[in-house]
Parts: structure tokens; sequence; C-alpha cells
């Protein structure tokens, strides 16, 4: 697998985003991991890069998901 | 073509898909999704095994559960409608795929109810939100509405007065919810509440600039200027794809026998879809347990 870089925007107490990050763990995948909730620059780049504000928001590159899609991030993984 | 499809990957399905696999039957699980409601549930302290488990933890562990039997699963891929065919059912998914089986569990769930008022659906993921838990943080230091009066309205009122500058609490009734939660809200001092107050409008261009409310006594109507709408107004059921096989019940559920079973013959349901009185996970998983080993004896009485 190349080195994608894989961001993930979420909050503390988004199930959703716990379950995307413990996918990409598993998967044995980096990422960095950015607390939308304590960062509010980081909260506005992540409104302005998916055209809305809800979490999780995951980039490959330069590609975006919005929410934990799992069949989109193995696409875009692979 | 497969004994039985288990539509649903909330607790009922994945419990379901436990039992097929230990009774042998060859089986398809197809779901929108894996874990269902139980994806906006922070902790769980009522799940039998676990005096506290996280939901993404559960959803994980019944998963790793289902994934060690040959069972096959289509997951994102969800099933828009179920039909009669001579040999059992067929399902067609929104991408078009077509699944049959010779019996069937439904166990689609519930999701959030919509307030149906203009500026909702364009402003959703853009101030609108169905899961406070999820996406309120993003909200800190803004003026916020909660609409809703029932207990999953206040705690998502009580998450953000800790969170917000502000919150507005709309309730098109008086609090319907637990008096605790009411009384943990009086001490909140960001805290407005409108009782007897419909939400009329929201507004925005991109994103959500605020609310219009219409005091349903005075008649007068109020502009709220938030950012963000957490609606929190109930469930509907995801019957839609047995509509033209069953007759739903005024709430849209669908009717089942103590047994799980549907008035169609090899169709069964379980969980929060159904009519079962209870929406709770060790429920679900129960009833989808239950619809199985009834799918089973029925699938052996077809071949004897």
């Amino acid at each position: 697998m190349a080195n994608k870089k894989v961001v993930i925007y979420s909050t503390p107490t988004c199930p959703y985003c716990k379950r995307a990050k413990d996918y990409l763990s598993r998967k044995g995948i980096p990422y960095t991991d950015i607390n939308v909730a304590q960062d509010r620059d980081k909260a506005k780049e992540m409104i302005q890069k998916s055209g809305q504000m809800g979490v999780p928001v995951i980039t490959v590159d330069n590609e975006i998901i919005v929410g934990f899609n799992q069949a989109m991030l193995d696409k875009l993984l692979a | 073509m497969y004994d039985l499809m288990i539509i649903g990957g909330g607790s009922a399905g994945l419990c379901a898909s436990v039992y097929a696999a230990r009774k042998r039957l060859k089986t398809l699980l197809v779901s929108a999704d894996i874990g269902g409601q139980i994806n906006k549930t922070l902790g769980i302290e009522n799940y039998l095994g676990y005096q506290f488990i996280e939901g993404p933890e559960l959803i994980d562990k019944f998963q790793t559960q289902v994934s060690q039997y040959p069972i096959d699963q289509k997951i994102g891929n969800k099933v828009s409608r179920l039909e009669k065919i001579n040999t059992g059912f067929e399902a067609i998914s929104e991408t078009g795929d077509r699944y049959q089986a010779t019996a069937v569990i439904f166990a689609t769930g519930k999701r959030p109810r919509r307030l149906n008022v203009p500026g909702e659906v364009g402003l959703t993921g853009r101030g609108v939100t169905y899961c406070a838990i999820c996406d309120g943080p993003v909200f800190s230091g803004q003026r916020v509405a909660v609409v809703g009066g029932g207990n999953s309205a206040l705690e998502a009122a009580l998450d953000m007065v800790k969170i917000a500058e502000h919150v507005d609490l709309v309730s098109l009734t008086p609090l319907t919810g637990d008096a605790i939660l009411i009384d943990k809200l009086s001490d909140a001092k960001n805290l407005s509440i409108f009782t007897e107050h419909q939400t009329e409008k929201i507004e925005g261009q991109d994103f959500v600039e605020g609310v219009l409310i219409k005091d349903l006594k005075a008649g007068e109507k109020k502009q709220l200027d938030v950012t963000g709408v957490f609606i929190e107004i109930g469930l509907v059921p995801n019957s839609e794809p047995v509509k033209g096989l069953i007759k739903l019940n005024r709430w849209g559920e669908v009717p089942v026998s103590c047994a799980c079973e549907t008035t169609v013959p090899g169709l069964y349901a379980a969980g929060d879809v159904t009519d079962v009185p209870e929406k709770q996970i060790i429920v679900a998983a129960g009833e989808g347990a239950k619809a199985v080993l009834q799918a089973h004896r029925y699938l052996q009485r077809l071949v004897t």
C-alpha cells in the first residue's frame, strides 16, 4: 500500500469517529486525528473542505469522505 | 439463492446472523450499516455482561462475533424494496442489486424523525443535525437550538449548555421528558425554554443562520439567531421496503406475533422496526435470535 496521508476530523464524543479511528488502527493505517471541538480553526477548515459541519470527516490525500463510510474508505485506501 | 436473508445490521440483525450461522443456514446479511442506532450511543450500562461499554466497542464485539462465521455480508447496501417471488423473497437495493432467499428476517430499525419544515433538508449537515453527541462539540461557543421536548431533546440540551454560548430549547408541547432531566436544566443560566412553540422554518443560505418559531398560544413569531439546530423529536421505523407486503401499524411499524412472524409466511421481523414494546439493544438482540429460530423451523417444514 502506498503511503497515503490520512486525516480524521473528529470530536471526542462522536461514536462514528471512534469507530472510524478504531477501524484505521486495526488496519494498521497511520492517521492524524484533529479534535475539532478543541481547535476552532481546524473546525473551520473541516467545514470549508467538506462543505458541511458533521463529523467525522476523513481525508485520504486529496479525497474527502463525510461520515464513517467503510466501503468508500477501503476504496480510497486501496 | 440463500436460505435466509437478514436485512439490517443493528443489534437485531447481528444477533440473528449469529443464530443463523449456528443453524448452518446459508445466510446473507445485507445492511446500510453495521451497528444501527448503537452508533449514536456513547455509553451503555444496561447490556447484560457489561457494566459499562461504549457503543462503538459493543458494535465491534458484535461484528467480530458475526464475522467468525461463514455468512455472506453486503454492508453499505441499503435495501429499498422487498418483494415476494415464487421461491421466497427478493430484495432490491438502492444500487439495483438483487438478492433472493427462501426466508427473510426484516430488522432495519429506526431513524431520527424529521421536522418537515422548509430549510431542513438543504441545511442538514450544514448546521442541522440529528446526532447531538456527534456534532455538538463543533458548535462550541455558538448559539444553538434544540428542537423537541422528550428525553433525547433534554439530554441534548444538557450537553449543549456546557458547550454552547446559549441554548434555545423549542418544544411543540410542554416538556415530556423525565423530571430529573428537567430539574438539571433549571440550573442552566444560558438556556431559554420555549414550550408550546412550533418550529416553522430553518433559515440560512449555505449554513444555518436562524430558526423561526411560533408561539402556539399567543400566535407570535420569533426569530432565533442560531447557527446550529439539533432535532430530537423521536424516531420513525425504516419499514418502507415492506410497505407493499405488510399492513403497517399507525406508527409505520411492522406488526409481529410473539414469535416474530409477520402476516406473510417466511417473512419475520425483529427489533425496533416492529411493534414490539420497548426499544432496547438487548430486547432487539433477543428478538433477532427468536426470529431466526422461528425461520429455521419454517425452512425445515418446507423441506420435509
